[in-house]
C-alpha cells in the first residue's frame, strides 16, 4: 500500500479501531460458505433502509406536514421539484419493497432455524426491527394526506379505543384531537422522520453486533465454529465475509435494483397495491370511503382483526389477536423444541405446519385487501354457516391455523422424525 | 362518536358502492398523440376549468404536449393569468357548495383516483332526469351533483330501462342510453372529443409519466450491464471456494 496511506491509517488506528473493526466485521468475519438464495435479504434490507433514509431526506425538503398543504405538497414534489417524482416513487416503492425483503428475510429464519440458540437475541432484535418498521410504515402512510391515509389512520388509532375502560382516552391522546387532524399529521411526521428512524438504526446496529458475536447460521443449521482449523483457529467451513460475500451481495443488489426499478419506472402504483387510487383524493373527514383496506403488508394481520368475532359488543378480542399475531414471532426460539435447526433435516410434521402457516398467511393477506363479502355468502340452507360471509369463515379457520403453527410447535417439533445432521456443511 | 367511526372503519368495508358495478367503456386514449392531448387541453380549459380547478397543474407544463408559451398565452389564458401559474378557478368553494351540494373536486389527479375508463364512461353517461335538481343524472355516478356541462355538444340522452331475462331466466333491468335530442356533434365526434379530454386528464394526472417510461428503459439497460459485471466479479472471486 502507498506509504502515505499506511501512515495515515496508522495515525487513525492509534486513535480509533478502524482496522480492528474492518477485520472483525468484514475481512476476518467468517461466514459459512454455503449461503444460498435466502441469504441475500439481510443485506438488501440494509440497502432499502439507506434508500428510504436518503429519499426521505429529500422528500422532507419539500413536503409540508400541514393538513391544509400536505396533499398539494406531494403533488408539488411530483411535478415542480426536479426529479421529485423519481424520489417520491423510490420512497413509496421502497416502503413496500422493505416489507418484501424483510418478510423473505424472516422466512429464511423459519426455514433454517436462525432464531435458535445461540441466536435468540438476534431474533428478538429482528422482531423489534419488524415492529418498528410497521410503525414507520403506518406513520408514513398518513403523510400524503389522501383518503386512504386518513381513514387508514382513523381505523388503526381507533383500535386503541377498544381497550376496555381507558380506550377512548388513549385514542384521543394518540391523535391529539377528537379525530385525525392537523395535530395527528404533525406528530406522525415527527415519529416518521426522526423518532422511529433513530430507533430503527439503533436496533439494526444491535442486530448486526449480536450476529457478529455468535456468527451466522447457514442452510444446514450447523455451527461452523465447532470445526476450526487447529492452527489458525478459523472455521473450516467459513470464508471471510469480505471479499466473498460482499461481491456476492453486490450481485443480489443488481438483481434487486432491476426489480425495484422495473416497479418505480413502469408500475409505481403496482396495480393499486403500492399506491392506492383512493389516496389520490385529498383526505376528507366527512366522507368515509366505501372500502377501507390497509396497504398489502398489513393485510394478514388486518384479516385476523376482522376474523375474530366481537365479545360483549367489543372488538377488543380482535385487536388482541392482531397484536398477538405479530408479537408471537418473538416466542419462536422457545417454542421450537426440535433437535435440528434446518428444514433440510426436519421431519414431515414441521414441513407440513410451515406450509400450512405460509398458505394461511398468504390467503389472509389476500382477504385483507378485499371486502369481507368478496366470496359471497353461504346459502341459507347450509347448517350453522347459513348467510355468513364465506371469506370471513375462511379467515377464521386460517386464523386458527396461523396461531396453531405457534401454539402446537413445542409438541410437533419434539415428536417429529428428524434426519441425522452432517458434521460439516454440505454446500 | 368514536365507536361509530370505528364501526365505520371496520364494518362499512363490507358494503360495496353500487356504482362500482357499472360497466366501464375502455377509453381509447394514446398518451403519445400530441394533437389529441392539445385538443383535450382546449376542451378542458374551455369547459371544465370554469368550475373545476387543477391547482397542481401549471399552464406552462403544457409545453410537454408540444405547445409554446405564446400558444398557451394566446389560446388558453382568458383571465390575465401568467403562464407559470397553476390552473385556479374564480368560484368560491362556499358558493360552489351552495350551488352543487359539494364543491367540484380539483381535477389535477382525477385520472389517478378515478381511472381513464371511468372518466370516459362518466363523461358520456349523462342523461335527462327531471327528479334531480340539475335536471341531469349519470350512469357511472348515480345522483351526481354535476350538471352535464357538455350537453350542447352531445345533446340529450334518456335512460331506457327494459326488463329482460338473464342466462338463468331471472328478470333483470337492462339500462340503455338513447340520444333523444342531438347536439352540435355527431355521437362519434362527441366520443372522440371526450377521448381527447380523457387523454389530457390522464396526462395532467402525471405529467412526468412519459419521461418516467423513457428513463426506465435506460436505467434497466444500465442495471443489466451492472449485473453482468457484478456476476463476473463474483464468479472470479469464488473460483477458490469449495
Amino acid at each position: 500500500m502507498n506509504k502515505y496511506l499506511t501512515c495515515a491509517l496508522n495515525w487513525v488506528d492509534e486513535r480509533f479501531p478502524l482496522t480492528a473493526n474492518w477485520k472483525a466485521h468484514l475481512s476476518e468475519y467468517y461466514a459459512p460458505k454455503n449461503f444460498n438464495f435466502w441469504y441475500y435479504f439481510g443485506s438488501l434490507a440494509m440497502l432499502v433502509l439507506v434508500l428510504q433514509i436518503v429519499t426521505g431526506i429529500f422528500l422532507t425538503m419539500h413536503y409540508k406536514p400541514d393538513a391544509a398543504l400536505a396533499f398539494a405538497s406531494v403533488e408539488y414534489i411530483m411535478r415542480d421539484v426536479s426529479w421529485g417524482w423519481l424520489i417520491r416513487y423510490m420512497h413509496s416503492t421502497g416502503a413496500s419493497m422493505f416489507f418484501v425483503v424483510v418478510y423473505l428475510h424472516m422466512f429464511r429464519g423459519l426455514l433454517y432455524g436462525s432464531y435458535r440458540n445461540p441466536r435468540e437475541l438476534i431474533w428478538l432484535f429482528g422482531v423489534a426491527i419488524f415492529l418498528c418498521l410497521m410503525g414507520e410504515a403506518f406513520f408514513g402512510y398518513l403523510l400524503p394526506w389522501g383518503q386512504m391515509s386518513y381513514w387508514g389512520a382513523q381505523v388503526i388509532v381507533n383500535l386503541f379505543a377498544t381497550i376496555p375502560f381507558v380506550g377512548p382516552d388513549v385514542a384521543e391522546w394518540l391523535r391529539g384531537d377528537y379525530l385525525v387532524s392537523d395535530a395527528t399529521l404533525n406528530r406522525f411526521f415527527a415519529f416518521h422522520v426522526i423518532a422511529l428512524p433513530l430507533v430503527l438504526l439503533g436496533l439494526v446496529a444491535a442486530h448486526i453486533i449480536a450476529l457478529h458475536e455468535v456468527g451466522s447460521n447457514n442452510p444446514d443449521g450447523i455451527e461452523i465454529k465447532k470445526n476450526k482449523d487447529p492452527v489458525t483457529g478459523i472455521p473450516l467451513d467459513g470464508i471471510p465475509f469480505h471479499p466473498y460475500y460482499t461481491v456476492k451481495d453486490i450481485v443480489g443488489v443488481a438483481v434487486f435494483l432491476i426489480v425495484f426499478s422495473a416497479i418505480v419506472f413502469f408500475a409505481p402504483e403496482m396495480g393499486g397495491y403500492f399506491l392506492e387510487a383512493n389516496n389520490f383524493v385529498p383526505a376528507d373527514s366527512l366522507k368515509t370511503p366505501a372500502h377501507i383496506a390497509p396497504v398489502w403488508y398489513f393485510t394478514p394481520y388486518y384479516s385476523i382483526l376482522r376474523a375474530v368475532p366481537p365479545l360483549f359488543n367489543s372488538q377488543f378480542p380482535g385487536v388482541v389477536a392482531m397484536g398477538l399475531s405479530v408479537m408471537i414471532f418473538a416466542a419462536l426460539p422457545w417454542l421450537d423444541k426440535s433437535p435440528v435447526k434446518s428444514i433440510r433435516y426436519r421431519g414431515a410434521q414441521y414441513k407440513g405446519w410451515l406450509v400450512a402457516f405460509v398458505v394461511s398467511f398468504l390467503i389472509l393477506g389476500y382477504l385483507g385487501t378485499e371486502p369481507s363479502n368478496v366470496w359471497g355468502q353461504f346459502g341459507a340452507n347450509v347448517p350453522v354457516l347459513g348467510g355468513a360471509d364465506r371469506a370471513t369463515v375462511v379467515a377464521r379457520m386460517l386464523t386458527v391455523v396461523y396461531f396453531l403453527f405457534f401454539a402446537l410447535m413445542p409438541w410437533y417439533t419434539k415428536r417429529d422424525k428428524t434426519k441425522p445432521v452432517p458434521e460439516r456443511v454440505t454446500g | 362518536m368514536k365507536k361509530l367511526l370505528f364501526m365505520f372503519g371496520l364494518l362499512l368495508s363490507l358494503t360495496v358502492q353500487a356504482n362500482e358495478d357499472v360497466h366501464l367503456d375502455k377509453a381509447p386514449i394514446n398518451p403519445s398523440n400530441l394533437p389529441s392531448l392539445q385538443r383535450g387541453a382546449k376542451v378542458f380549459v374551455n369547459y371544465c376549468l370554469n368550475c373545476h380547478s387543477a391547482t397542481s397543474m401549471r399552464y406552462n407544463r403544457l409545453k410537454d404536449i408540444g405547445l409554446t408559451d405564446e400558444q398557451i398565452k394566446a389560446n388558453l389564458l382568458f383571465a390575465g393569468e401568467k403562464v407559470g401559474e397553476t390552473m385556479q378557478v374564480g368560484m368560491k368553494p362556499r358558493d360552489a357548495k351552495a350551488w352543487f351540494g359539494a364543491p367540484p373536486p380539483d381535477l389535477s389527479v382525477i385520472a389517478r383516483s378515478r381511472t381513464p375508463d371511468w372518466l370516459y364512461t362518466y363523461l358520456r353517461g349523462f342523461y335527462r332526469d327531471e327528479t334531480r335538481p340539475t335536471g341531469w343524472n349519470n350512469v357511472a355516478f348515480a345522483n351526481v351533483g354535476m350538471p352535464h356541462a357538455l350537453w350542447e355538444l352531445q345533446g340529450e340522452q334518456h335512460l331506457q330501462v327494459q326488463e329482460i331475462k338473464d342466462a338463468e331466466g331471472n328478470k333483470v333491468e337492462s339500462h340503455h342510453l338513447v340520444l333523444a335530442k342531438p347536439g352540435k356533434m355527431a355521437p362519434a365526434e362527441y366520443d372522440a372529443m371526450v377521448a381527447d379530454l380523457v387523454n389530457y386528464l390522464t396526462f395532467m394526472a402525471e405529467p412526468a409519466k412519459s419521461k418516467r417510461l423513457q428513463l426506465g428503459i435506460i436505467v434497466l439497460l444500465a442495471l443489466a450491464f451492472f449485473f453482468m459485471i457484478a456476476f463476473a466479479l463474483k464468479k472470479e472471486f469464488w473460483k477458490d471456494v469449495h
